[in-house]
């Protein structure tokens, strides 16, 4: 866990997300579905984002701006200032033979960075609309569905090790249809590193951290 | 001397943050275990955060035997945040622990409180430890000085100055976000409310003040010291900065330093002092 002060390499919009990058500096990148607490310029706390993409010494986050943290962070201009803690949690068991990515919305973030490291396995991701789904470009080899359908309509026969992230009803559904799943859960959370409590979800009939315990849970957790 | 407010920081997860700290104050303690409450338990707002924890922690039991051996061997001064829904049981806790100051949670504002004041309860813990006692106070309370008397006469050795204000947060669909409603508001607006207290609690009563509530700077520490803390705690700043107390230390020796004080804790109650006019005769005096 390293706390440091990072500038803003470059900003651009994905659909009505924007893609964050920041260069790396002395920090690590993590594995996928690790996360990092990043400063919401004017904001109390900061906010915690998957590793979406790293590459030439930049670290990069697909935010969505739905409320002031994100829209403070999804304004910040090339060059601004702010503090990256991280890399924070549990990411995703790399250790598969024949991974399947699945994501939804804002939770296809972690998934590029995850695809590069599995060597771009199949990916299958749902989307709102059209224009949420230009997110898509950022996942190579990926089927990409829209309201109504899903994406659980889509997961092929035949066994794989499915990797996921997106809201709890995918999430939920997912671990229905593949116990096994590594599905990464999300939580408000003040701090990222075990100290608030504040991010409590239940795991095995118990209430553990999100952030020291996850945010990717094994088998149905 | 900087330490942590009870339940912001977990010294097993983070043992390089606990040790930066002067003391580390445990999450508050109660006889039997508590999961704590139900999500959603965070929510920030415009100049602070709500939290409705609820008092999690492994009760006194499990605390006793597999945390506390473990927190000894961080090398850090311990201090245990008790807590209980009854004179009894805090006494209970007291007598059970060594080795540490206690500082007794008299003001948890995501609990039910218990049915006695909290002399009583500082009365009842007194008879059962011979530990250092601080009572940690409500900024909730109309006179918190006749609260910090009460406790002073009680046995309390010091005062934990705030704890968190009851607040809500109403989400977009105008509910509250938090599981429980309502929540322990912290962060940058508790400040005045904490100086207030801290000011207050200084003139009426002897006992040493660790004051807390909102502390972001080496400034803003300084000034609770210049209202009569003899230390301070951090809390909401550990969850966006856990380097917050080794760059607070070392801003509030800047601070100090930039005043021509030797010492931050020469600052003591420097509030209470009047400033010295620099020029004879100035001023609108009558």
């Amino acid at each position: 866990m390293r706390r440091e002060l990072r500038r803003v390499a470059g900003s651009e919009t994905v659909g009505p997300y924007t893609l964050l990058r920041l260069d790396r500096g002395g920090l690590d990148r993590g594995d996928p579905g690790q996360f990092f607490m990043l400063e919401a310029p004017g904001r109390v706390l900061p906010r915690p984002m998957s590793l979406c993409l790293e590459a030439a010494g930049e670290l990069a986050f697909l935010i969505d701006p739905i409320g002031p943290g994100t829209q403070a962070l999804c304004g910040l201009d090339r060059g601004d200032a702010l503090h990256v803690l991280g890399p924070l949690g549990n990411g995703f068991e790399l250790e598969v033979t024949r991974p399947l990515l699945v994501g939804g919305g804002i939770g296809i973030a972690p998934l590029p960075y995850l695809s590069k490291r599995l060597g771009g396995p199949p990916a299958i991701l749902g989307f709102r609309s059209e224009w949420h789904a230009e997110a898509a470009a950022l996942v190579p080899n990926a089927e990409v569905c829209i309201e109504p359908t899903y994406v659980t309509a889509l997961l092929p026969e035949g066994r794989h090790d499915v990797l996921a992230c997106g809201p709890e009803p995918m999430l939920s559904a997912l671990r229905g249809l593949a116990p096994d799943a590594q599905l990464a859960w999300e939580a408000p959370m003040a701090c990222g590193y075990g100290a608030c409590y504040g991010c409590a979800v239940e795991i095995h009939g118990e209430l553990r951290r999100l952030c020291v315990d996850g945010p990717v849970l094994g088998k149905a957790a | 001397m900087i330490l942590n407010a009870s339940g912001c920081l977990d010294a097993l997860t983070a043992p390089d943050v606990a040790r930066s700290l002067d003391a580390f104050v445990t999450k508050t303690i109660t006889p039997e275990p508590r999961e704590g409450n139900p999500p959603i338990r965070i929510a920030e707002t415009e100049s602070g955060m709500l939290n409705s924890i609820g008092l999690a922690n492994p009760g006194r039991d499990l605390f006793l035997r597999q945390v506390l051996p473990r927190l000894r061997t961080l090398g850090v001064p311990l201090w245990v945040s008790v807590g209980g829904f009854s004179a009894h049981e805090y006494a209970e806790t007291c007598a059970a622990l060594t080795d540490v100051t206690i500082e007794l949670n008299l003001s948890c504002p995501n609990v039910d409180e218990a049915p006695e004041g909290a002399a009583a309860i500082v009365a009842a813990c007194r008879e059962a430890t011979g530990l250092p006692l601080y009572a940690k106070l409500s900024p909730a309370a109309w006179d918190i000085a006749e609260h910090a008397r009460a406790v002073e006469a009680a046995g309390a050795d010091g005062l934990s100055l705030v704890n968190t204000l009851r607040g809500l947060a109403l989400d977009g669909s105008l509910r509250p976000t938090l599981g429980t409603g309502g929540g322990g508001y912290s962060g940058p607006a508790l400040k005045p409310v904490a100086l207030a207290a801290v000011y207050a609690c200084a003139r009426a009563v002897e006992l040493p003040i660790v004051g807390m509530g909102g502390v972001r700077s080496g400034l803003d520490a300084l000034e609770l010291i210049a209202a009569g803390a003899s230390a301070v705690s951090l809390g909401t700043i550990l969850f966006s900065d856990p380097d917050g107390p080794v760059r607070i230390r070392a801003e509030l020796a800047a601070e100090s330093a930039s005043r021509n004080l030797g010492h931050p804790l020469d600052a003591h109650r420097l509030a209470h002092s009047s400033l010295q006019m620099s020029v004879s005769g100035s001023g609108n005096r009558v």
